[in-house]
């Protein structure tokens, strides 16, 4: 069975027809073709597959299209504002933040989405909401000094948890 | 040759923390993974695995799933040309003898791990593939398998394979052990026990293959080795040049993704379909059927003279190696060699088996046998240290092995030994200790050192080839062999070609692994890619420019000597400048080429002596020290890490940007190996096939790791540069539990330290 799903994806309205059991990831990858969504596990366990919906962190690979119809969805390839890195995108090149990159674009989402809602994060708020995106390469720390690096130029100098 | 710009001022672009030229592909998600790839018409595959660990099949029916619609084909044992996989280069063992390890590429009468590949199936959608290898009817008759190293070498028990389970065996000798223990002032005696574990990368084992102009079997994967299309020749029973491996950059191997994974079924499956075939396992398949570490029982005696220098070292060493051969000998010869640790001790005896079981084979992983030996030797240093009231800087400054030592295998160091000051730096670098938050909170710290081989065994003659070329207008193109595993090895090949070559880094472009293109440059494993293709490309480079100069001398007049190369420029001692597009148009016109191929090839040796185990193994090592401080709850056992500092002495650090990040990644794999990580199998069935249970660190679950760079200008890689690509994983296992007896007086020996553990060990449980 197909439903009719219409979605804006970065910004551009998409109407098409899927069968209902796709996951969102599926539809993503598969039906418009935008593979910088990637996939660590398809159990909603890793991350690795984050994208925003309406804003929010969503894991893709657990999501049914079905639940989201006409909402707004952001991937890693609306990131960057034509070849302008977004200031995330930015701070985790020069800082050595994507090693594999393969947990790269749903890290960059989720920490989009913590940036939105607050800022200022001290170092203990970005730990706490990136701990649900895996990352194998890295052990985090350049990750955070990354998303610190990335609010402080968006604007706004981010408050340094005491550890 | 002397090496003119080995020293760290003269050095322009080597030593720079520059963006890594992947780096803006990977933010914005251009990298084409192996699983983003697709062709048209592709088929998908799926693999039938086994459920039972040790078993018959009775009965094998593929008949109601090939006649499925949608699919393409079902392949069995019988339909595979050869069904042998050789898993490792020939190896000896002291005790075995030589070694053949090979294995099925699909099952044939016998199960003997759970998940082993059965059937293949490729179909027109992946749901499909499913649904047909659902529909494959297998009859099993389940036979007693054994499911401990103990157990499979006790008399009567099972065969995993014709012969008897003892797959190999280390035995070297060094001095008069009994003796120097009798003498010693305190003997410390541990039993250590380490648990199974995954890589656990995030990309899982996936790729694409197709049949390509002139026959050619090309198999495009996520790979650490893309020698193995040789392999997948032989599998096939087509002709090596026939096979083409495409490497992609890698979402992390770690060496889970050294042995063949999914290209043997691959080939097999687009050879008989003449189609595209995409193969992507998943997570539960990843985490069930891919060589994992091997889980060590570890048994030390340690004597110690009243100084706190070790006398001698009496070692045990049992490992599992699940249910075939793959790399363990090779990973049981690293536990060997570094047995007794970074140290020097004049009397040393350490015998090392590994059996087979029923259990999920194990094979290379980070740090390759070398790691599970840190936790052993690293905790009864520790215990040493304690019975005579030292500490732990002070007991490892006396016993550190020094250049012109030898160990216990015969091998003499060539290289600074810098122990002392990475442990001062790594102890220093936890700043001012942490006050407990509550008087049931107790805190702590620990200190562990470790040494990790880089460089393939001298006795398997290593070399690595690189081409780098000028294009006319003067950007450079350099190809070599060497798959990229994320850790930034193709952007390190670049530093080095532009610091010969003087060319700007924006001006390079680098190709990478590829089996029928790229100069081969072996694999990316054993921490030696830097150092191998490193020097591929140094030395590819020098000669390049050596050629190139003579050139421009006799264009600009004088010595070629006194020309440098820098800026995309020539430049003569008195500041006179040559465009390179010139130059390039000046060898066009006389006939000199832009561009060379070179080889460089590792000091080699003879195998060691199989009676005596003795002999040179390595090229050299890489040395490390990490310090750890921990908040223990004395009421629940929970250990938490408060700090990190992982200082190792890298050589010469080409970038130290990617250094840091091989060594905060190390240790924190490491503290994962240390805290939380186990692949729990039972009877042969593996309980955590997913993430919800095999846990690996968040950001959460660990601190900032602060890394300490230290350059010795001492190592056998290019600039003098060493292997960093595994020793960072090593130590915090061990660092960890001294910290937890500094902090408690507990002594944890068995990983991972779970809370539970502690609480044990603190009598708070029985
Ligand atoms: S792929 Fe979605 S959470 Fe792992
Ligand atoms: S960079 Fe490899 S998983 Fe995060």
């Amino acid at each position: 069975m197909n439903i009719r799903l219409s979605l804006t994806v970065n910004d551009e309205s998409r109407e098409l027809l899927v069968p209902v059991h796709k996951t969102l990831l599926e539809v993503l990858r598969e039906d418009l073709d935008l593979i910088g969504t990637k996939h660590g596990c398809e159990l909603g366990e890793c991350g690795t597959c984050t994208v925003l919906v309406d804003g929010a962190p969503v894991l893709s690979c657990i999501a049914l299209p079905a639940d989201l119809q006409d909402s707004d969805i952001t991937t890693v390839e609306g990131m960057a504002d034509g070849s302008r890195l977004h200031p995330l995108q930015q701070a985790f090149a020069e800082l050595g933040a994507a090693q594999c990159g393969y947990c790269t674009p749903g890290i960059l989402l989720t920490a989009k989405a913590l940036l939105a809602d607050d800022p200022t994060p001290t170092r203990q708020r970005i730990r706490e909401a990136l701990a649900g995106n895996l990352c194998r390469c890295t052990g985090y720390t350049k990750i955070l000094d990354a998303v610190e690096l990335a609010a402080l130029r968006m604007g706004q100098r981010p408050v340094r948890a005491m550890t | 040759m002397t090496d003119a710009v080995a020293t760290r001022d003269a050095l322009r672009i080597v030593g720079q923390p520059v963006v890594r030229h992947d780096a803006r592909d990977k933010v914005v998600a251009a990298t084409a993974y192996a699983a983003d790839w697709a062709l048209p018409g592709m088929l998908h595959a799926a693999v039938l695995r086994s459920p039972y660990p040790s078993a018959r099949i009775v009965r094998l029916e593929t008949k109601r799933a090939t006649a499925m619609a949608g699919v393409a084909v079902v392949l069995t044992a019988k339909d595979v040309p050869r069904n042998t996989l050789a898993t490792d280069v020939p190896g000896q063992t002291t005790a075995v003898g030589p070694l053949r390890a090979t294995l099925h590429v699909l099952a044939e009468d016998r199960v003997r791990h759970q998940g082993e590949p059965v059937a293949l199936v490729a179909a027109e959608t992946l749901e499909l593939a499913r649904d047909a290898v659902e529909a494959i009817e297998v009859e099993y008759e389940v036979t007693p398998g054994v499911f401990t190293p103990e157990a499979a070498l006790a008399p009567g028990a099972p065969p995993v394979h014709g012969t008897g389970n003892l797959l190999a065996q280390w035995r070297i000798a060094r001095g008069d052990v009994a003796k120097a223990l009798a003498g010693a002032n305190v003997v410390v005696e541990g039993e250590y026990t380490t648990q199974l574990v995954d890589a656990a990368y995030l990309e899982p084992e996936s790729g694409v293959a197709w049949i390509d102009s002139d026959g050619v079997i090309t198999i495009r994967l996520s790979t650490q080795v893309i020698e193995h299309f040789r392999d997948v020749a032989e599998v096939l029973q087509v002709p090596q040049n026939r096979v083409r491996v495409i490497g992609t950059y890698l979402g992390g191997g770690f060496g889970g993704k050294e042995d063949v994974t999914v290209e043997a079924y691959l080939g097999l499956l687009t050879l008989k379909t003449g189609r595209p075939v995409k193969m992507v396992w998943t997570r539960q398949e990843s985490l069930l059927s891919r060589a994992k570490r091997h889980p060590y029982r570890l048994r030390y005696r340690t004597g110690a003279n009243a100084h706190g220098e070790i006398v001698a070292q009496q070692i045990e060493l049992l490992a599992d190696a699940g249910a075939y051969a793959y790399l363990s000998a090779l990973v049981l010869l690293y536990s060997t060699v570094t047995a007794a640790g970074p140290y020097r001790v004049p009397a040393v005896e350490v015998d090392a088996r590994v059996a087979y079981t029923n259990n999920p084979p194990t094979s290379a992983m980070r740090g390759f046998g070398a790691m599970q030996t840190v936790f052993a030797y690293e905790s009864q240093l520790d215990r040493v240290a304690r019975a005579l009231g030292m500490d732990p800087v002070a007991v490892r400054r006396v016993n550190a092995l020094r250049r012109g030592d030898t160990l216990p295998v015969g091998q003499v160091i060539e290289t600074h030994v810098a122990i002392p000051e990475l442990c001062e730096r790594a102890w220093a670098a936890l700043g001012p200790p942490t006050a407990a938050r509550a008087p049931h909170i107790k805190v702590g710290r620990g200190l562990a050192c470790n040494f990790q081989p880089y460089g393939r065994i001298v006795w398997l003659h290593d070399w690595a080839s690189a081409w780098v070329g000028f294009e006319m207008d003067g950007s450079l193109v350099i190809r070599c062999g060497c798959p990229d595993v994320g850790g930034g090895q193709a952007s390190s090949l670049c530093q080095i070609a532009a610091e010969v070559l003087g060319v700007t880094l924006t001006r390079i472009s680098v190709h990478v692994s590829d089996s029928a293109l790229t100069p081969l440059a072996g694999t990316t494993t054993a921490s030696r890619q830097l150092y191998m293709s490193g020097n591929a490309v140094l030395k590819t480079a020098r000669e390049l420019r050596a050629g190139l100069l003579g050139v421009a001398a006799a264009m600009l007049g004088g010595d070629a000597d006194d020309l440098d190369m820098d800026e995309d420029r020539v430049v003569t001692r008195d500041g006179r400048t040559l465009a390179i597009a010139g130059l390039l148009a000046e060898c066009a016109r006389v006939g000199v080429p832009r561009s060379h191929l070179g080889v460089y090839h590792a000091p080699a040796g003879e195998p060691v002596d199989l009676a005596t185990g003795s002999g040179k193994v390595f090229p050299d090592y890489t040395f490390g020290a990490h310090a750890a401080e921990v908040e223990v709850d004395t009421e629940t056992g929970l250990v938490r890490v408060l700090g990190y500092a992982a200082a190792h002495d890298v050589g010469r650090a080409i970038n130290p940007q990617s250094v840091e990040g091989q060594i905060q990644g190390g240790a924190v794999q490491g503290l994962g190996y240390g805290l939380m990580e186990e692949v729990v199998v039972e009877n042969g069935i593996n309980l955590t096939t997913s993430f919800a249970t095999y846990l690996i660190p968040t950001a959460a679950d660990v601190p900032d790791v602060r890394a300490v760079v230290v350059e010795s200008g001492e190592g056998l890689g290019p600039f003098n540069a060493r292997g960093i690509g595994e020793p960072p994983i090593g130590p915090p296992a061990a660092a960890i539990a001294n910290a937890i007896e500094a902090a408690t007086g507990a002594r944890i020996t068995r990983l991972p330290i779970t809370a539970e553990r502690v609480a044990r060990a603190l009598g708070l449980l029985d």
